[in-house]
């Protein structure tokens, strides 16, 4: 599986998620959330930062099933779903994930025939990874 | 000093396309570009600009000296895969019409049939944004836009018959084609609906082929255009688009992930154009995948918001509908080089010499990928 290739303004999300919390980046002066992260502020252009921790509920944006031909250790699990969340405090904050039957578990693990555009969801983290369970 | 019709493309070159040709790349993009300026009745030596992407992989360098060009006074290269399609064109309309170069040459060569996918690459990921997708399995350029299509889908009703409908008039005009690699090889509806998937909710007839093949233009200004060996088609507009806080292919993290580059191009490339999309005669829509073309419709501006995919109902966009499309067969059915065939085809309607030509056709939109940074042009062969 491919692990998360961090630059410098991301590396925070991870940091917090391997101590599995869910923190968006956030203008410390106009207090606007921003993802995904970057130097600057783009309505206020302050480079001062903070990571603000958000409820970890949100619905599905939108979804896929990839099929191969597919990197091996994805191909292993095809197919399996991708979904988009967008989050309870701030529609626009949207994390690609999986929706899984439970931390840890494989990423088919979920029956593509009982995802819904719109489904509640909540994040739980495995291995440093957020990823969704139905809420 | 003004761009609108200020230059011509006057020469177009190509080489065969197939799944895999013997040629390199650079081979290929020396025969496409000398096949080009043979068309157009122009010598190497007077070519003194240039213009490509930057994944293109045949440098100026390289091919300056292979085809002896003469001393070059402009070259850009322009990002962001197919979505510089158009924007070689344009750079080079802009050097001639500002009087930086005389003759340009653009061009693309490509071993996308028999080379490496570039999805494959684990070692060179982009940490932003691949740090936000990739872990999770979307890997490829057919998950990330099949995530906006299925969202397009929820949000305006379009369907499977609507992208079938996209899939198909670009097979049949590629039916027509004798240099099209879907030539000989019809698709119905049940072939559609029963393919393979790629990723849900994109089959394997929603993407484009994999192709070996080189592709080249000409561009002069207009008063040298009228002395070579083609009718001249005219570069009546032509823009570039980055919209604000747009992110590529994966575009979700803005208030509206649905409008996506083709509205920027296409507000400045009708702020500056003597005619309306009702004006338009015949379309080449870049196809990397069939969602691409109702947006792109929407876009720019043949139908309103959330209508593309109704738009292609009633064979809109086959020979005689409200929109013929993608003549040569585009991505979809001709051949996948970034979008540079789509810019020959255009130019073969309005020089009157396409495999499945559209009546009289006059203008001609050339569009390059939406759902990255793109870039459009305008043509006319009224002038």
């Amino acid at each position: 599986m491919l692990d998360p290739v961090k630059d410098t303004d991301g590396a925070p999300f991870w940091r917090y998620a391997a101590e599995g919390e869910l923190r968006v980046q956030a203008c410390a002066d106009c207090g606007e959330l921003r993802f995904p992260p970057r130097p600057c502020c783009p309505h206020c252009q302050s480079f001062a930062a903070e990571w603000r921790p958000v409820s970890g509920r949100g619905r599905v944006w939108s979804y896929v099933v990839p099929h191969p031909p597919l990197l091996p250790d994805y191909a292993a699990q095809a197919p399996y779903n991708v979904i988009v969340v967008e989050l309870e405090e701030a529609p626009r904050i949207r994390l690609v994930g999986n929706l899984v039957a439970e931390a840890g578990a494989r990423l088919d693990s979920v029956a593509v025939e009982r995802i819904r555009i719109g489904a509640k969801v909540r994040v739980v983290f495995a291995g440093g990874l957020p990823q969704w369970v139905s809420a | 000093m003004t761009f609108k019709d200020a230059t011509a493309i006057v020469g177009i070159g190509q080489t065969p396309f197939a799944k895999n040709l013997e040629d390199d790349e650079r081979t290929l993009a020396c025969r496409a570009v000398l096949a080009a300026l043979d068309d157009a009745g122009i010598a190497p030596g007077e070519v003194d600009a240039l213009a490509s992407y930057t994944m293109e992989e045949t440098d100026e360098v390289e091919l300056a000296k292979a085809v002896g060009f003469g001393d070059l006074t402009f070259f850009s290269k322009v990002g962001y895969g197919g979505g510089g399609s158009c924007a070689t064109v344009a750079h080079l309309a802009a050097a001639i019409a500002a009087g930086q170069a005389t003759v340009g040459v653009a061009w693309r060569s490509r071993k996308r049939g028999s080379g490496p996918r570039p999805w494959k690459n684990t070692t060179v990921q982009l940490p932003t944004p691949a740090q936000w997708t990739r872990p999770f399995g979307l890997l490829r350029p057919a998950d990330e836009i099949a995530m906006l299509t299925r969202r397009y889908m929820h949000e305006y009703g379009a369907t499977r018959d609507h992208l079938f409908n996209v899939a198909l008039a670009c097979r049949n005009r590629a039916n027509q084609n004798p240099a099209a690699i879907m030539y000989e090889r019809p698709l119905t509806r049940e072939m559609y609906m029963t393919s393979r998937w790629i990723s849900e909710p994109l089959c394997l007839f929603d993407n484009c082929l994999e192709t070996d093949g080189a592709l080249a233009c000409v561009v002069v200004g207009r008063e040298r255009a009228r002395d070579c060996r083609r009718r001249p088609v005219y570069v009546h507009s032509a823009a570039q688009g980055l919209p604000a806080q747009h992110h590529g292919m994966v575009n979700y993290w803005n208030d509206d992930p649905l409008t996506g580059p083709a509205w920027t191009a296409a507000r400045h490339l009708w702020k500056h154009a003597d005619f309306t999309p009702q004006d338009v005669d015949v379309a080449q829509i870049y196809d990397a995948f069939t969602a691409l073309i109702p947006l792109s419709l929407e876009g720019y501006g043949f139908c309103g918001r959330g209508e593309g995919g109704a738009f292609t109902e009633q064979g809109a966009l086959e020979t005689g509908g409200r929109l013929p499309i993608n003549t040569g067969g585009g991505g979809l059915s001709e051949a996948y080089v970034h979008g540079f065939n789509l810019i020959n085809e255009g130019v073969r309607q309005l020089r009157g010499t396409s495999t499945a030509q559209v009546p009289d056709a006059g203008t001609c939109l050339v569009t390059a990928g939406e759902g990255v940074p793109t870039s459009a042009l305008l043509l006319t062969n009224r002038s």
